[in-house]
């Protein structure tokens, strides 16, 4: 025998082939509707400064005499909106295009900040156990205490007033991504402390200590990758509640400004004319709304079918 | 200590006085009540092990067997160091290694290894096994080239009869023997002189259980392995031990050489534990009756251990813990009655 | 007239690969007071051949052909008033693990009373008496206080005597224990064989014993029968059987046992593993492992051919 015989690792494309949830996934429409949904979301928001026909975030291209034009199919449309334009004369498509990708961007780099802060603080309290878990969390359940909704509007109102519109219109996304990723870490914590306190139980960490290894190689090269399952599960529906509620706080016009608005601001937008007939300026936002929610939650429940420990063991 | 007939002895690993407490009452909230009006913390602690002596020779495969909760895997993993001892000491040859640290006990993670019950899960689920028998190699041995540690790993997989071509698989697409063969091979890959068993065939299929008991078997005649080899199968002990210490309630009631301990045993629980194994084709032994059931191991009787459950018990019993003390030419038994000959 | 007569069960399951058997062309009779027991290695599908009696194969599993008469009556495709009747009334189950029959929230004395007043017609005295009557014949001290208890205040060895009380209660002709001691300590499990043993000969009671450990059948029961991925490959007198065993897969888990061998020495093993139910060769399911195997058992698969009480599926039996 020599050591070609011996193969380290297989090829990642004949694992994933192979795999429950390929399969799975495959076989399972709604999956595969949703998936292809998000996808198209995900493609058209990344690809908006090519595929929208104006820019939104430029002041000087649009008009305020094209203000209010219905979409396209009712009275008075004109051919160059598709959608239709809102009470500043945008064009909605393109303002969609670039809100979806600003709701993205936040949902999912929000969720990193909480997984990075919840993962950390979950592993040391589920490994080391004792006092610090106790003090972890603790700390975990004050933060839960709050409100998101809380927490937000008390830091982005202060944020707000201290340091002024201009300065807050450049770093709404990054304040939104960080009020949203702090207040929501314990969702995180509590499933990795949770699936931690599985894992160490079990022999194959006993054989990693006995072959002598620390405990900070234990946690992450042995538990944390037996801990993704769970973990990716809860990232869907954290990204898809990331997604409301910085909508929620747009909405109540503590998000994104008026002049780079997200799904959320273009709803709060067109709320005000939805009296006055003009009931396009928030009803496209809130469909792309829903249907990009309901597609994240409808993948986040297909995978927590597929990767359910027990059905996955059989 | 008695030893094995006609061979010096030399105690490879030995365990002196080993008490090990379990904290049950939970967390500090939990442990305060009230009681009289008054705020009491009450603590309460299993005891799992209350003064275990155990000498294992060099080469020899001690076998541990008692019921369930009886505190013999608990021996194991405090001799391996997983547990830490509540009172008493582990000596490794003539080193004290239960009071040291991680990187001070590095030296004898290569000596002693352990190899686990539960197949499912006792390799990563989501490493390859090669990566599984890399790890203690790279570890161990950085030294070496990773052609080398790569030879060592298909060596060590052939020898324990696993295709090393297999070595890119996950452990659930082996079966449990295989697995249970893969655990095996990362105890040996770093060439230890003492390994603890804790139950390594229980939870595999019969057929199986003889393929990977005469793989132990095998490995301990080409290595010179040292076993301490837990388990509840006494016909498992008798065909592969060489001494037995049987234990009840965290105590080791008798030990001695397997032959001598199954052909007469002569602690009343041996013979309880001996006459209850449920014997293929032969005819029926007459079972031992015990009284009532296992005492709690939070509160321990007093004296002897066994008296409640004992049928020759007498009054001293309970009052006074009976040593261990020799009894037959290889066997140390600690019951008063053995001892005076009341039966 | 047997008592449970079982003929060419077939259970599949329909896995994503296609559909597999789990057991096939599964046959054998128990007669009143008969206490038989199917040993296997787990896949073998012995679990699986006495749940389907009770139509209880876990889903997506089904019966998919066979007959089973019980007391005269075709039961394999009853429908569920019918099946209702006879599971847990005329034949109990006891499991491995005491907590799948056992109710953590409720009182022993609840979880008895309704198993009877669900069967039977009868006041609550009635039903206190009965459950009381049976912890006596399980040799419970003090019942009476037993029955206001919970199962987790109660020891392992305790649950499973209560589990067999309750299977008692409704008089059952016939048992079935799914490794009833598997998860118990020797000492125990010695009592409650005993205890088993007993109350079988007492009420006249047909088991039907899964196992995998040769010494709990040998114990036990009259008749064993061997299963093997899925059929049943050697059946006759326990004690014949192990003696001296036909098939060589018998004789092979007979020998692999180690107060077989002599101390120290190598353990007779039987090489390779069980096919999974996916992969069973053709010809005879067990000539990839078989020491005398030849053309004959790679193309053509023996059929169990039986003797006067002895039946071996096997093209080369073995013989003394």
């Amino acid at each position: 025998m020599s050591s070609d015989t011996l193969e380290i690792s297989g090829s990642f494309r004949k694992r994933l082939l192979d795999s429950p949830v390929y399969y799975s996934f495959v076989r399972n429409p709604t999956a595969m509707a949703s998936a292809a949904v998000l996808a198209s979301f995900i493609l058209s928001s990344a690809l908006a400064p090519w595929l929208a026909p104006f820019d939104p975030w430029d002041q000087t291209q649009f008009d305020i005499m094209d203000s209010e034009i219905p979409p396209a199919g009712s009275d008075g449309a004109d051919g160059r909106f598709l959608l239709g334009t809102d009470a500043m004369g945008r064009d909605m498509l393109s303002t969609i295009l670039y809100g979806t990708g600003i709701s993205i961007v936040i949902g999912v780099f929000a969720t990193i900040l909480q997984a990075a802060i919840g993962v950390t603080v979950g592993l040391a309290a589920g490994y080391f156990g004792g006092r610090l878990d106790s003090f972890l969390m603790r700390i975990a359940d004050i933060q839960l205490s709050f409100t998101t909704l809380m927490v937000a509007i008390i830091i982005l109102a202060v944020f707000q007033t201290t340091v002024g519109p201009r300065f807050h219109e450049d770093f709404a996304v990054m304040i939104i991504i960080l009020v949203i990723g702090v207040a929501e870490w314990p969702q995180y914590a509590r499933t990795v402390r949770a699936c931690v306190l599985g894992e160490k139980k079990k022999e194959y960490v006993d054989a990693a200590r006995v072959i002598g290894l620390g405990p900070t190689r234990i946690l992450y090269r042995h538990i944390l990758p037996n801990t993704f399952s769970p973990l990716l599960v809860i990232s869907t529906v954290q990204v898809a509640n990331a997604i409301i509620t910085e909508a929620a706080l747009s909405f109540l016009g503590l998000g994104m400004p008026v002049t780079k608005p997200s799904l959320g601001a273009l709803i709060r937008n067109g709320f005000e004319f939805i009296f006055s007939g003009a009931w396009w300026i928030t009803a496209f936002p809130a469909v792309v709304l829903v249907v990009l929610i309901l597609s994240i939650n409808l993948l986040g429940d297909w995978l927590r079918d597929v990767l359910n420990p027990r059905l996955y063991e059989k | 200590m008695n030893s094995t007939p006609g061979q010096e002895s030399e105690s490879l690993v030995s365990v002196r006085n080993l008490y090990r407490y379990f904290n049950v009452s939970g967390g500090w909230l939990d442990q305060i009540s009230i009681s009289k009006g008054k705020m009491v913390r009450k603590v309460e602690m299993v005891k799992a092990l209350n003064g275990i002596n155990l000498e294992i020779e060099k080469g020899e495969a001690l076998c541990l067997v008692g019921e369930s909760g009886c505190g013999k895997t608990t021996v194991g993993r405090t001799v391996m160091g997983l547990l830490s001892p509540t009172r008493g000491s582990v000596h490794y040859r003539e080193s004290r290694i239960d009071t040291l640290d991680r990187k001070g006990m590095l030296p004898f993670r290569r000596k002693m290894q352990m190899i686990f019950q539960n197949h499912h899960a006792s390799l990563n689920p989501r490493k390859t096994v090669a990566k599984t028998l890399l790890e203690p190699i790279r570890f161990h041995q950085p030294e070496l080239s990773l052609p080398e540690q790569r030879d060592k790993v298909a060596s060590i997989m052939e020898s324990v009869g696993v295709d090393a071509g297999w070595g890119a698989r996950f452990p659930h697409e082996f079966s449990g023997g295989q697995r249970q063969r893969i655990s095996i091979a990362r105890a040996l890959i770093v060439d230890p002189e003492f390994i603890v068993a804790d139950e390594p065939i229980s939870a595999l299929d019969v057929s199986i259980q003889a393929q990977v008991l005469n793989l132990l078997m095998e490995a301990r005649e080409e290595r010179g392995l040292t076993y301490l080899f837990v388990t509840h199968d006494l016909s498992v002990v008798e065909h592969f031990g060489s001494r037995v210490a049987v234990m009840y309630l965290g105590r080791v009631c008798e030990v001695g050489q397997v032959g001598e301990v199954f052909s007469e045993p002569r602690h009343p629980y041996t013979q309880a534990l001996l006459s209850a194994i449920p014997k293929v084709g032969g005819e029926k032994r007459r079972h031992v009756k015990l009284k009532g059931e296992v005492p709690t191991p939070i509160d321990l009787p007093s004296g002897c251990i066994f008296h409640s459950r004992c049928p020759h018990a007498r009054e001293i019993c309970s009052k006074e813990a009976p040593e261990l003390v020799s009894a037959g030419e290889w066997t140390d038994v600690a019951c008063h009655g053995v001892r005076e000959n009341w039966f | 007239m047997a008592l449970l007569s079982i003929r060419n069960l077939e259970v599949v399951f329909p896995l994503r690969t296609g559909t597999i058997p789990a057991i096939q062309d599964v046959s054998y009779d128990l007669e009143e007071g008969e206490r038989i027991g199917i040993v296997g290695e787990s896949g073998a599908g012995k679990s699986v051949s006495a749940f389907a009696i009770l139509n209880l194969v876990s889903q997506p599993g089904y019966l998919s052909s066979g007959s089973i008469v019980f007391e005269g009556q075709e039961i394999s495709n009853a429908d569920d008033e019918t099946m209702r009747r006879i599971r847990g009334n005329k034949i109990s189950m006891i499991f491995q693990d005491p907590m799948m029959t056992l109710n953590p929230v409720l009182t022993i004395s609840t979880q008895m009373e309704e198993t009877l007043l669900a069967h039977t017609r009868m006041t609550r005295e009635a039903a206190r008496s009965i459950a009381i009557e049976k912890l006596r014949a399980v040799q419970i001290p003090s019942p009476e206080k037993r029955l206001e208890q919970y199962p987790h205040e109660l020891s392992g060895g305790m649950r499973q005597r209560i589990v067999i009380a309750i299977s008692l209660l409704t008089d059952p002709r016939i048992i079935i224990a799914d490794e009833p001691t598997t998860a118990l300590d020797v000492t125990i499990q010695a009592e409650i064989l005993e205890l088993l043993l007993a109350l079988c000969n007492d009420y006249r009671m047909g088991l039907i014993l899964i196992t995998h450990d040769l010494g709990v059948v040998s114990q036990i029961s009259q008749r064993i029968l061997v299963m093997y991925a899925g059929r049943i490959i050697e059946q006759g007198n326990t004690r014949e059987v192990i003696a001296s065993p036909a098939h060589p897969y018998t004789r092979g888990l007979v020998g692999a046992l180690p107060e077989m061998t002599r101390p120290g020495r190598r353990l007779n093993q039987i090489p390779g593993t069980m096919p999974s139910l996916q992969s069973i060769p053709t010809g005879c399911p067990f000539h990839d492992r078989c020491s005398h195997v030849t053309d004959l058992c790679r193309s053509h698969r023996p059929d169990l051919v039986s003797g006067s009480r002895r039946a071996v599926a096997c093209h080369h039996p073995l013989t003394g």
